[in-house]
Order: C-alpha cells, then sequence, then structure tokens
C-alpha cells in the first residue's frame, strides 16, 4: 500500500517546473544568483519572520482592541487594510497572525519530525516482523490525510494554540517517519552497520556515530519544506472553527469571520488571505529550492 | 503470479484496516468524558454506576470491547447521533458521503480536463512564453490556500457577477443540470490544486516520454502530429498520472472538507466539524473511518490497476 | 565541392547538408545521391554524423539547425518541406527502421495496433483488409503464427522479433526510400546477418532503394552497392563497395578496415584515438590530429574530394578528401 511497495517503475520524479536547473558549469555560483525566484522568496519570508518577531512594534494597534465605531472600514489612510466586524485592525491583526502562523508551524513540524525520527529510526533498524508491524503502523498513519488526522485529534485535546500545535504536529508524524526509514535503509545498504555490529560495537553508539549524521541533515531539508504544510493545515483547523478561538488574531480564523460579509466586506477575508496565501508560495518557492539543492533524489513526488 | 502479488496487496490493505480501526476504536477511549457517568446525568450511586459499566460491556478487556464494536461497525450500526438526530450510519454513509463523492469527483474531473492539456501544452510549447505562465500558475496553485480561493470565487463570480449559486447542495443524480450548476464554483475551488498539479506532472513526464524512441518512430511511419502527442504520448504518461491520483487523494478529501464548509455543502467535512463542535466522538469515528477505506480502497485499485495501464506488467513475475 | 557526378535517375540527393546544434557543427556540408534501387551505406564511428543524415532526411530532428537540400524524386526538397507535406510522405515514400525495435515500438500497443493503425492510416485499407495484409507482412518478414503475433505486445517479443516487426512497419506502405539506422546494433550477431539479408531481400523485391547506416565497414561492404565514410561529420571518402573496401586512398578508412580484421570484433567502434570535440576542431583536415599520414600541409588545409582514378571507367564515382592518400 505504501508508495515505494508499489512494483511499478517509480513514476518520474517531478523536475522544475519552473527554469531548468542550470548546468554543472555554473555550480559556483551561489545560489541567490542562480535561483532569483529562491531569493525573493527567501527575503518575503524572512520579512514575515521580523514582522511576527517585532509585531508589537510593528502594528499599529492592539490586534485585539475593539471599537464599535470603526466596524467593516474598508482600507483607508487610518486603517490601511480596513477593519472587521469588531471594529478590530486588520493590518495589525494581520501582523500578529504572522506570530500564530509561524509558531504553530514552526513547532508541530519539530514535533512531526521528533515523532517520524523515533518511528522511523526504529522501523529501519529493527527488522524482522517488527519492522513489517511499524511500516504497516506507518501506512496506516498515511491512510488518512494530515487535516482529518488533525481533526481527530483536535476531537481529543481540545481547541486551543498549543491544541493545534500538538495535532498538526501528531498528524505529520507519517510522512516524516516513511522518510527517516528510507535514509536508514540508505545508510545501512553501505555497509557500516553490519561493519559496526561484527566489531561488537554498541548500538546506540552506531546509531549516534554512523546512523543519526546521515538521517538528521535530509530531515532538517525535511523540516524547512513542510512549515508551510503545517501553517495550511492549522489554517485550515481554524478556518473550520475548530483551531484555535477567538479573538486570537489568527489568519485561518480572520478569513472564517469574513465568509459571513464576503458580499460588501471582501477585503475582511481577503487581507488575512492574501498574507497567509503570499507566505505559502513564498515558504514551497523557498523549499522547492532547498530540496533541488540538497535532496537531489527527490522524494516528494513518490 | 499476478493472484499472489494480489492477494498480498489485500493482505496488507487489510491489516492496515485493522490498525486504522483500532486506533479510531481507541480514540473514542480515549475521549474526554465517560460515557456511564455522561448517561446517568449527575445523581447516581456506585451500584447503578457498575451494573451499566457491565451492561454497556465496559468493564471487558479492551479488545473484547472492540470486536463488539466491530462487529457492529461493519453490520452498519454505527450509533446514533444527537445533533442530528439520526443513526450515524444514515447520516454518514447515506447523506454525508455521497455529497462529499460527488464533489471529489466533479473537482477530479475538472482536474483532468483542464490540467492534463494544459500539461500537454507546455510540455509541447517547452520554454515559451505559454510554458513559463503554466509553471507560474503551477506553483501558485500548489500553494494557494483552497478555503481562500473558494470565498474569492464566491465574492467574485458568485457576488459581483451574480453567474453562480454561492451555497447549497443540489444532487446532480436528482437534477443533474442544477447539480452540475451547483457544482461549478466548488468543483473549481478544490480542483485548482490539483489541476496545477496535474500540469506539473503532465509537463514533466510528457517531456521524457517525446524523447523515447517509440515517437520518433511513430512520427516517422507517418503519424501526425496530434496523434503522436495525444495517443503515443499521453497514453505513456497514465500510469505516473494515476499513481499520483491516488497518493494525492488525501488531499482531495481533506479539500473536500475545507471547500464544503466554504461553500455550506452537507457533506463528510461538514459532519466533522459539527461533530468536533458537539463533542460526538461517534460521529468523528465515523468520519475517519470512511476517510480511511477510501483512500486505502482507491490506493488497492490504483496498485491493481497498474497492469491495464502498462502491460509490461502483466508478465512480470 | 559538388564533383559528385549528378545521376539523373537518382532518387535521392543531398547537397551541402549542414547541421549545426548549438555551437557544434555536426554535419558539414554533406552530398551524396542514391538510385532508384541502389543500397548505399553510411560508415562511420559514433559521432561521425550518420544518423544525423537519417534523421535529418525524414525531418525528426528537432532543436538543430539545417542547410542544404535533399531532393526526393517527385517530392521536392525534403529539408524545406511544410510539416503536413511530411506527415504525408512518411510512411508512404519514406520510411525508416530504429536502432533500438524494442525502444522504438510503443509498449502501450500491440504490435498488430501498430502495424494496422499504419496501414489503414497511410494507404486507407479496412479494418479486415488491413488486418489480412499485416497477416502478409508478419509472414513475409520471417514471424512464425503470424496471426497470433499481432496481439502480442512488443516487450513479449524477442529483440530480433522486435526488428522483424519494425521492418514489417517500415515496408507496410512500399516506400521508394528506407532508411535504416543502425538496424542491428541492438542485436546478437547470429541474428544481425539474418535482419541485414531480410531488409536487402525484402527492398529488392519492392525496387526501393535502402540508406543504411552502419559502424562496420566489412559488413557495408557485403551488403550495399556503395558506401560514404563520414568523419566528424564530413565525407573523406566515397564509392561503390568494392572500390572503397579495397582500393581505398583515406587512411582513414583503412583504419575502419584494418580495425575489423585485426582484432575481428564488429562492434568495435573506434580506431585509436577519439574525434575532436566541436571547439577544438582542426582547421584543416579534421583526421589530421590521428592521421598517421598527416602532413603540415594537413593542419591547415581542408583537402577537398577528389576523383580517386578518373581513367578507370567502374571507379568513376570513387571519390575521397586527402592531400596524403595511400
Amino acid at each position: 500500500m505504501s508508495a515505494e511497495a508499489t512494483n511499478a517503475p517509480a513514476p518520474a520524479t517531478l523536475p522544475p517546473a519552473g527554469p531548468a536547473p542550470q548546468a554543472q558549469s555554473r555550480k559556483r555560483r551561489s545560489i541567490f544568483v542562480r535561483r532569483p525566484f529562491f531569493t525573493v522568496a527567501l527575503v518575503i519570508a524572512a520579512a514575515y519572520l521580523l514582522a511576527a518577531a517585532f509585531a508589537p512594534h510593528v502594528a499599529p494597534y492592539d490586534p485585539v482592541l475593539q471599537s464599535m465605531d470603526a466596524m467593516m472600514q474598508p482600507p483607508s489612510g487610518a486603517h490601511p487594510l480596513g477593519t472587521d466586524s469588531y471594529g478590530q485592525d486588520i493590518l495589525s491583526r494581520v501582523i500578529f497572525g504572522a506570530r500564530y502562523a509561524l509558531v504553530i508551524g514552526i513547532f508541530s513540524v519539530l514535533i512531526g519530525a521528533a515523532g517520524g525520527l523515533v518511528i522511523g529510526l526504529a522501523a529501519g533498524l529493527s527488522g524482522g516482523w517488527v519492522e513489517w508491524a511499524l511500516m504497516r503502523l506507518i501506512d496506516s498513519i498515511l491512510a488518512l490525510p494530515s487535516l482529518i488526522l488533525a481533526v481527530a485529534f483536535i476531537a481529543i485535546l481540545g481547541q486551543g494554540v498549543d491544541k493545534v500545535v500538538i495535532a498538526v504536529g501528531l498528524s505529520m508524524v507519517g510522512p516524516f517517519s516513511r522518510t527517516v526509514r528510507a535514509d536508514v535503509m540508505q545508510v545501512k545498504v553501505q555497509g557500516f552497520v553490519e561493519a559496526a555490529h561484527l566489531m561488537s560495537i554498541p548500538s546506540l553508539q552506531v546509531i549516534r556515530r554512523h546512523i543519526l549524521p546521515n538521517v538528521i541533515f535530509p530531515l532538517a531539508v525535511q523540516v524547512t519544506i513542510r512549515i508551510s504544510e503545517a501553517i495550511l493545515v492549522s489554517s485550515s483547523l481554524s478556518f473550520l472553527g475548530i483551531g484555535v478561538t477567538p479573538p486570537t488574531p489568527d489568519w485561518g480564523l480572520m478569513i472564517a469571520e469574513g465568509r459571513d460579509f464576503v458580499s460588501f466586506a471582501p477585503w475582511m477575508s481577503a487581507m488575512p488571505g492574501f498574507a497567509l496565501a503570499l507566505l505559502l508560495i513564498a515558504l514551497s518557492i523557498v523549499g522547492d529550492g532547498i530540496r533541488e539543492e540538497y535532496d537531489p533524489k527527490s522524494r516528494r513526488g513518490a | 503470479m499476478l493472484l499472489v502479488q494480489t492477494l498480498g496487496k489485500l493482505g496488507q490493505t487489510l491489516v492496515v484496516l485493522f490498525i486504522v480501526s483500532v486506533a479510531t476504536f481507541g480514540l473514542l477511549k480515549l475521549a474526554p468524558g465517560d460515557p456511564v457517568q455522561i448517561m446517568l446525568g449527575s445523581e447516581y450511586s456506585q451500584e447503578s454506576y457498575e451494573s451499566l459499566t457491565a451492561e454497556m460491556g465496559l468493564d471487558r478487556p479492551f479488545l473484547a470491547q472492540y470486536a463488539d464494536w466491530a462487529l457492529n461497525f461493519v453490520q452498519g450500526d454505527w450509533g446514533t447521533s444527537f445533533v442530528a438526530r439520526t443513526d450515524i450510519f444514515t447520516y454518514a454513509f447515506k447523506e454525508a458521503l455521497p455529497v462529499t463523492l460527488t464533489l471529489a469527483s466533479f473537482s477530479l474531473v475538472f482536474a483532468v480536463l483542464i490540467g492534463v492539456p494544459l500539461g500537454v501544452l507546455s510540455a509541447v510549447k517547452k520554454d515559451t512564453a505559454f510554458d513559463a505562465g503554466s509553471a507560474v500558475f503551477a506553483l501558485t496553485g500548489t500553494a494557494f490556500p483552497s478555503f481562500l480561493l473558494g470565498i474569492l470565487l464566491i465574492w467574485f463570480f458568485g457576488v459581483r457577477l451574480g453567474w453562480f449559486p454561492v451555497m447549497g447542495y443540489v444532487s446532480p443524480w436528482e437534477d443533474f443540470w442544477t447539480g452540475v450548476y451547483h457544482m461549478i464554483l466548488p468543483g473549481l475551488t478544490l480542483s485548482t490544486y490539483f489541476i496545477a498539479m496535474i500540469t506539473r506532472l503532465t509537463r514533466a513526464t510528457l517531456i521524457e516520454v517525446l524523447d523515447q524512441p517509440y515517437i520518433a518512430a511513430a512520427r516517422a511511419r507517418g503519424e501526425p502530429g496530434w496523434r503522436v502527442i495525444w495517443v503515443h504520448g499521453v497514453r505513456n504518461i497514465a500510469m505516473p498520472l494515476v499513481t499520483i491520483l491516488g497518493l494525492q487523494l488525501g488531499t482531495l478529501l481533506q479539500g473536500t472538507v475545507l471547500t464544503e464548509t466554504v461553500f455550506n455543502l452537507p457533506g463528510i467535512g461538514q459532519m466533522l466539524t459539527s461533530a468536533v463542535l458537539g463533542r460526538e466522538y461517534m460521529v468523528v469515528q465515523a468520519g475517519v473511518m470512511m476517510t480511511a477505506f477510501l483512500f486505502i480502497g482507491v490506493n488497492l485499485l490504483v496498485d491493481l490497476s497498474y497492469p491495464i495501464l502498462d502491460p509490461r506488467l502483466r508478465d512480470r513475475k | 565541392m559538388m564533383l559528385q557526378q549528378i545521376n539523373a535517375e537518382a532518387l535521392l540527393s543531398v547537397s551541402d547538408l549542414t547541421v549545426h546544434r548549438g555551437p557544434a557543427k555536426i554535419l558539414d556540408r554533406v552530398s551524396l545521391s542514391l538510385a532508384k534501387g541502389e543500397t548505399l551505406a553510411l560508415v562511420g564511428e559514433s559521432g561521425a554524423g550518420k544518423s544525423t543524415i537519417a534523421t535529418a532526411l525524414m525531418q525528426l530532428l528537432d532543436g538543430a539547425e539545417i542547410e542544404g537540400t535533399a531532393d526526393l524524386q517527385g517530392a521536392g526538397d525534403l529539408l524545406s518541406l511544410r510539416k503536413r507535406e511530411m506527415v504525408k510522405l512518411r510512411g508512404q515514400r519514406l520510411s525508416m527502421i530504429f536502432q533500438d525495435a524494442g525502444a522504438a515500438l510503443n509498449p502501450a500497443y500491440t504490435v498488430g495496433r501498430q502495424l494496422i493503425t499504419t496501414l489503414r492510416r497511410n494507404l486507407g485499407l479496412s479494418r479486415s483488409a488491413a488486418r489480412s495484409r499485416a497477416i502478409e507482412l508478419f509472414t513475409q518478414v520471417g514471424i512464425n503464427d503470424a496471426e497470433a503475433r499481432l496481439s502480442a505486445f512488443p516487450h513479449q517479443l524477442s529483440g530480433g522479433m522486435q526488428q522483424r516487426v519494425m521492418v514489417a512497419i517500415a515496408l507496410a506502405c512500399n516506400p521508394d526510400l528506407l532508411l535504416a539506422d543502425e538496424p542491428t546494433s541492438a542485436l546478437d550477431v547470429t541474428i544481425q546477418a539474418q535482419i541485414i539479408r531480410l531488409i536487402l531481400q525484402l527492398t529488392r523485391e519492392r525496387g526501393a532503394s535502402c540508406i543504411f547506416v552502419l559502424h562496420d565497414l566489412a559488413l557495408a561492404s557485403q551488403s550495399c552497392d556503395r558506401i560514404v565514410v563520414l568523419y566528424a561529420g564530413q565525407v573523406v571518402e566515397s564509392g561503390p563497395s568494392e572500390e572503397v573496401l579495397k582500393r581505398h586512398r583515406h587512411p582513414y578508412t583503412r583504419q575502419l578496415e584494418s580495425c575489423v580484421l585485426e582484432i575481428g570484433r564488429k562492434d568495435l567502434q573506434a580506431p585509436e584515438g577519439t574525434v575532436p570535440s566541436h571547439d577544438q576542431m582542426p582547421a584543416g583536415c579534421r583526421f589530421a590530429t590521428r592521421c598517421p599520414r598527416a602532413l603540415d600541409r594537413c593542419a591547415r588545409e581542408a583537402p577537398p574530394l577528389t576523383p580517386a582514378d578518373p581513367a578507370r571507367s567502374d571507379a568513376r564515382d570513387h571519390l575521397f578528401a586527402c592531400w596524403n592518400p595511400e
């Protein structure tokens, strides 16, 4: 059932849809020169990071300050992105929203990566029926889309920022385990592990010395690539109304709140929506760039 | 040989289904709140608590409870939803599932009908302005959040232009054209990601296929350009295309959850969301089980379809 | 450079065919002509541009700049024909057999379907007429149990069988000119001869002309009427097979011949040394860097094609390009 288990020739991996990667001879030149889109995307992502870090200094208003005199105002000088149905300033909420998006995204990916590392290592190193059972477990996790899994975890955990981080993190364990296991298998083939066994070096030491270094780097690449997925899932939860609770300035929540007023105050949904979309597009370009540079055997397609 | 392989696949699939069901059942057990306490209300004696626990079988071992539950589940006895005031099986299987499946299949049809030609065109017009444009679309389309796109479509086509209805579900099985009409905006919302993805995949794989000698050979025996591309080229990208569609079914299913909320369609997504808000764990369980079944079932079909798509696999040992 | 006599009966006459791909010049003013019913071999090591000639004639060479003309009797210049007109010629008057038949047959369709479609589209035959013609063709190319084999997929056939299918498809519409691009290089030595003989027999029966692309001089001289030896995109020697094999004048032709004789390996491609890459191509004779007989002049001036022995009538069109011939 798993992607690797198919007996068919692997589907062709996806070369970049954009401009073809430059020839090897130009490898020397900096990645920023070779990939202008990547550079622009990285700058955008960095801008979000800065806005999130310095939100209180950048935002013109308190993001949860309600004002009955300024409800649903279209974008103007006083409120560059308009106000919402409680008279809260959308620009300030969008800036603070970057905080929530990035914090939730980064922490949940870290949870997913940690879980994936443990299960993936165990599956890759155990062999025999334990490996088989762990693989089926991974298949089972992968049988549920991450949003559905996150919904199920939210059902148990309840709502709130911390709950969303855990739910989204747990929902990402499956894909991480699969890639970690694949990397472990590759290291195993190279023979260090068996050699170490023969020299009766303790397993933990083998794992630390030989396996982890070969697994951690690709895992780090995966982490950066999957941050955008985590942000999308968490804002989806909020959009569904089961993620973080109002009046937290979360983009998904803001988009959902604006949905009912879309016919006469479309900016309420559109502004936080574009903030989210821009970040996701920037992160996915950054992710593609990192993947193509450091992870030549792209694992995402299969 | 094929039979042994197929049976092996089926066996693996059953194991995965078993694990999913145990986990889902465990979810119910983990959920906060003691069902006995809930049923008895605030005033009860220790004896009545124990007798009800025994009556509900909650004092028995986990696996025995699981077996009971699984048996009921297979028989379509999924419990009762208090929020929807119906039998969960009827609610989930007969009401919500058809809506979700209709939306998903419409989107899939849109995605293939738009994505494949777009990908073919960009492969044929490789490195032109059209190709660059479709690459930008593909990148934006895969990263753009669908629920935002849905709202934008509602605002533009529904509110500004007034061309399409923005809410509500009409079953195309009852009134085909009205149903289709109501499905256009949700279908587009959900399919944009897939159109973009299929465009990208079609372009990449077709460029590879068009370099194959059998393409040159087809041209050499006088086949016209359109036949070379559509009959000889596209036929050979069917397998990667079907594989990716199967693997991305999860993304499609989670997309329906969001799209249903945007357009107020009474499908599995709405069922799940309202169940989470109403703390109806049995309904969540039903939704999760149905999603997993769908995903696993479709991927099994994908695996089994390989020999049909690629004749070379029919004779493999 | 047009010393080659233009035959009034020529089915195909190529003149000054030049192909650039980016900065590289793959073919440099190649001229050759082919009479009706004649078989011609293009010989040289890989990278000499032999296959490029075949693909250029079919207009299958994508992403390259092509100059020169290639007149096919009754059709005009193959190199400048419009796409639509070319599509009509392909398969009908011109057809091609590829190096690796396994890769040149579409894996998704049965071999019968690929042959029958060709017959139906090019000749307008009905389904049943095309089918019986397909069975006939399969029998002609030596496929046993032809009817059953129609429904086989390419991967179910051996390499030799696959190439027989390709021959059947190529000859399905009785073309005037068949281009066979190393038709046996992917096959076992034992089957190679069978396939070559089959192609020769069937083209002869149909009165068709044939251009073989080969890298084996001995095989070329056994099977073809005339030979054109190519080196680094240029014609270095051409003429009747016997002449070129026995009385060759160009040192490169000698190397090609002695290679086969000395080592006895038919797949041997390169005599000593390698073809210079396009940015290191000498200004004079391109072979000068590897030539044992090279003079000072060779590095500076490119030798023109000259008649080998104008006095002998049977060596009329034996040409070579060398300052210090043997």
